[in-house]
């Protein structure tokens, strides 16, 4: 029975150009207050727009409000409830962080504000910086990777920056072949080649054949901790050592810190580098797709090769004390991002650290591998456990006992829908077979874990039942499966006009 | 803790139930010398009133037009202080927008697709291209990524930027290349116009994978696409055009008209606030023949068996999870709300309102720039058109004229020397539709 969530009216909706009629206004600005000259004897007309912007709509404040209003009930959402999502972590975002970060004094802040001018700013860069070098137990952070996988690629340059400094140029980096697609990608994007390390039978990093790769090319390892099968990396010292002795370096992608933040702490294992995903671990939204942010830790070693610029304590002429921003580092990697970083991520990430303290850290951690192990305990009848081992804040099954009556994990996901979740993360990691991974985070009480395990042991049952019924769903939204591979082999990208479309030669 | 619904008891209770005595046997996985067994040395957790003092306090103490010290500020330069729909924001505080995950299940993330097949289709007809991604994190790394994609497509060594490119896009651009194995010429431009003369385009060598050109340049200046596209067409290489104030497309020609092959930039001006330079929204739009090359997430069209149609996730086999080290790039997070918000500010000002803001902007900089080059000793920098920013060279050394102008309330600007050494006595200054003719006036009183 579904017990989450009932069907109900649903607002049709076409896109916001459809809603466009010549003469609707939606704004009004001030009346121009300078005296005005011509725009073309400004600026030579063969230099202006010729086509009067006819492609963007004419509507009214109420059609945007009523337009996004409606389309946004088609989403599924956090404050909806449980948000399984394995390895992307969705917690609460709480409303005091967005509050928090639209304080006129942040959000009207220029970049370009002379230092003494944004002293608040610095001190809000400094403040987080020092607690996530204490959470990872790391030297120093740079806050400006703008996404996780901005600060893989800036933390391998790092690497690569300080190897070249001792002369000593590597070729390779090391991954195993459980982690992120993101992994790899910046590996290469940092000028390196990729080589793939086999998983164990228990899902960690097989040490022999580590050994047998590490060598004097191998500039760095990138590993998940716990790995992207939910387990802690227990040889991690090892592994360290197997690395550092060689001379390579440890790059620790924190997609799973949410695990460990409190318990544990990446420095004190021997990784050299950790990036962090704010939007994870940190609470702040992830917003569909985004704004996050990927702060990277390094160990001191490695701190004169972070990108500028750096915020830096120091006196002024009368001795009181001030921040200011250090772009004379002739170590550093350079800049990755214009300014100063996602900034308005990171307000809402010092206040969820302030807000929750240490003992608040430590509760949030225990409670996600508390929920994890309360999922893996409940349906470990009705689904085939991945692998054995003690999962931490994610736990991850495969398909096995569903494939036989011809349900997969893609039909147990879009079954879920109907239940009233989002599904878990699916396919991934790409070793095992059917992957269906569930990270329920500190954020869910008992009755929706609860509510969770029952409706993922009733789907179990309508497998064996009625494995139609599994297959076809979703039944209940507003459409059903999409034809991905169709709209892949011709692609609509964009929306035209039907006027647009003829003038363009009746496509 | 309040974010977290299980009680002590809860949990303790959950524990029992699978047969567990304590928290700490959940955590056996880590080896017992590595546990750290004791509190993180952070500050006591505050309490919602503490926070919203000790965050209060922190904004207080910057001074914007309404906090700290209150002043007017003529600071452009890549971040635009542009009047913002106070709907935006309404919109954007839905939690179906901005509790969501990027829209990998698309029946339940209908709305999240059909805003960003809105944003993909806004962009291309700002642009005049005909492809545009889903958003990459902004403008700086939204031209890095140009210039890679520019190497794979015609397997050229060299780019070639022009010298007022914004420096701090170029700094991005030099981080992404180091490891990359393309190399970097710079283009130089006019003494007197400030701007990329067709000229200094052919003079460079066939090897070139793309030039790079921004318009309206650092300086302000707006520079002739179509000369300069169709020099670098007669080299073969890309024409790539960066653009960091995305309003004066509402007023300047579509770079894709002109001949661009990627057009991308900064979409801040639309919607999103200054926030210290973050986050923002970097647009890339493309023509439809290297739509296969293009990083960063798309969305397109789909129908499901009964016909229904929606938006998915497409072209997948371009990007990190599926192609891992093959990737056209290693983005996954990109900017979702950030462009919903563009899209937003888009639909609201419309056809109409985007064009009315871009003419104000330029009326207020040209009534500014006029009345500054008619006080004694201040003269403009450069003779080029431009849009909303221009280049003031003044009497003595930049720095001093902005500490007098900040003793009087106004931060006059962007110092040049910090990027270009050789112009001391030069600032850039910005003027929006937010900006007064009062504020005009008292900035022109205070330079007297």
């Amino acid at each position: 029975m579904i017990r989450k969530a009932s069907t109900h009216v649903n607002q049709n909706e076409g896109l916001i150009f459809q809603r466009s009629q010549p003469g609707r206004v939606g704004y009004k600005l001030p009346g121009l207050d300078v005296e005005a000259a011509p725009i073309d004897s400004m600026i030579d007309p063969r230099l202006l727009r010729d086509d009067d912007l006819a492609g963007l709509p004419e509507v009214s404040e109420v059609d945007v409000i009523r337009h996004f209003t409606r389309i946004s009930t088609w989403n599924y959402a956090v404050d909806f409830g449980m948000y399984p999502l394995g390895s992307c972590t969705m917690k609460y975002n709480p409303k005091l962080n967005e509050r928090v970060a639209r304080f006129e004094g942040f959000a009207a802040s220029h970049p370009y504000t002379p230092v003494e001018l944004a002293q608040g700013n610095l001190e809000l860069l400094k403040e987080l910086e020092e607690a996530l070098a204490e959470i990872t137990g790391l030297a120093a952070v740079s806050l400006q990777p703008a996404a996780g996988a901005q600060g893989e690629l800036t933390g391998l340059m790092v690497i690569r920056k300080c190897l070249e400094s001792r002369g000593d140029a590597r070729k390779l980096v090391l991954i195993p072949d459980s982690a992120h697609g993101t992994n790899p990608a910046s590996a290469a994007h940092s000028g390196y080649q990729v080589q793939t390390i086999k998983s164990s039978s228990h899902g960690s990093i097989d040490l022999d054949h580590l050994r047998q790769a590490v060598n004097e090319e191998v500039a760095a390892l990138m590993l998940t901790n716990p790995s992207t099968l939910g387990l802690f990396e227990e040889n991690i010292q090892e592994v360290c050592q197997v690395v550092r002795e060689a001379g390579g370096f440890v790059y620790m992608d924190g997609a799973n810190m949410n695990a460990l933040v409190g318990v544990t702490r990446p420095g004190d294992m021997g990784v050299d580098v950790i990036h962090l995903n704010l939007h994870k671990t940190f609470s702040t939204p992830h917003g569909g797709g985004g704004p996050g942010a990927g702060p990277i830790a390094v160990t001191k070693e490695l701190e004169p090769f972070l990108p500028f610029p750096r915020a830096v304590e120091e006196r002024d002429e009368k001795g009181e004390r001030i921040l200011r921003l250090d772009y004379d580092r002739p170590q550093s990697i350079g800049r990755v991002r214009a300014f100063h970083g996602n900034f308005s991520v990171l307000v809402r990430a010092l206040c969820y650290i302030l807000s929750l303290g240490p003992d608040g850290l430590r509760e949030a951690t225990e409670t996600a591998v508390l929920n994890a192990n309360y999922i893996a305990h409940h349906l470990k009848e009705d689904y085939e456990v991945a692998f054995d081992g003690k999962p931490m804040h994610e736990v991850i099954f495969n398909d096995k006992r569903q494939q036989k009556s011809g349900v997969h994990t893609l039909d147990i996901a879009k079954r879920l829908i109907d239940y009233g979740f989002h599904p878990m993360t699916v396919y991934f990691p790409l070793v095992v077979a059917g992957a269906m991974m569930i990270e329920p985070t500190e954020s869910e009480g008992r009755e929706e874990l609860d509510l969770f395990i029952d409706a993922m042991r009733s789907i179990a049952r309508e497998a064996e039942e009625n494995p139609e019924l599994v297959k076809s769903a979703p039944h209940n939204t507003r459409i059903g499966r999409l034809d991905e591979a169709a709209a892949a082999r011709k692609p609509v990208l964009r929306w035209k006009s039907a006027k647009t479309s003829l003038a363009a030669g009746n496509e | 803790m309040r974010y977290i619904p299980n009680s002590a008891q809860e949990r303790e209770a959950m524990l029992r139930e699978m047969g567990h005595q304590s928290i700490a046997e959940l955590f056996r996985g880590i080896p017992g010398q590595l546990q750290l067994n004791r509190l993180l040395n952070l500050p006591a957790a505050l309490s919602e009133t503490e926070a919203l003092g000790f965050f209060r306090d922190l904004a207080e103490r910057n001074t914007t037009r309404h906090t700290g010290g209150r002043m007017v500020s003529f600071l452009g330069a890549g971040a635009y202080d542009h009047f913002i729909p106070t709907i935006i924001d309404t919109l954007i505080s839905r939690a179906e927008f901005y509790t969501s995950y990027t829209p990998y299940q698309p029946e339940i993330s209908q709305g999240t697709l059909a805003a960003i097949f809105e944003f993909q289709t806004m962009i291309c007809e700002l642009t005049g291209m005909d492809v545009s991604n889903a958003s990459l994190y902004d403008g700086s790394t939204a031209t890095a990524e140009a210039v890679l994609m520019a190497e794979r497509v015609t397997h050229r060594p060299k780019v070639a930027l022009a010298a007022n490119l914004h420096p701090e896009y170029r700094q991005v651009v030099d981080t992404y290349l180091r490891n990359a194995g393309i190399t970097e010429q710079t283009i130089i431009t006019c003494a007197e116009t400030g701007t990329v003369l067709p000229e200094a385009i052919l003079n460079l060598g066939s090897d070139v994978a793309a030039v790079i050109v921004q318009s309206p340049n650092f300086f302000g200046g707006v520079e002739d696409l179509q000369r300069l596209a169709e020099a670098t067409h007669e080299l073969g290489a890309l024409f790539v055009v960066v653009v960091a104030e995305g309003l004066s497309l509402g007023l300047l020609q579509a770079p894709g008209k002109a001949g661009a092959d990627i057009v991308c930039g900064e979409a801040q001006s639309f919607g999103i606030p200054l926030s210290f330079g973050g986050s923002y929204c970097g647009f890339f739009a493309t023509t439809e023949k290297l739509t296969r090359q293009i990083p960063g997430r798309l969305v397109g069209q789909a129908s499901d068996r009964q016909g229904r149609s929606g938006y998915v996730l497409t072209l997948a086999t371009r990007e990190q999870h599926i192609r891992r080290e093959k990737a056209t790039s290693n983005i996954c997070t990109n900017q979702g709300l950030y462009a919903l918000m563009v899209t937003i500010y888009l639909s609201t000002l419309g056809r109409r309102g985007v064009r009315e803001v871009a003419e104000q902007n330029t009326q207020k900089a040209h009534y500014a720039a006029r009345q500054i080059n008619a006080t004694s000793d201040y003269r403009l920098r450069f003779s080029s058109a431009f849009f909303n920013e221009f280049v003031v060279s003044c009497p003595k050394p930049a720095q001093e004229v902005l500490d007098d102008l900040k003793s009087k309330k106004i931060i006059g600007g962007l110092a040049l020397e910090r990027f270009f050494p050789e112009m001391k006595n030069e600032i850039l200054m910005c003027m929006t539709e937010t900006t007064t003719k009062a504020e005009v006036d008292s900035l022109l009183e205070a330079l007297k």
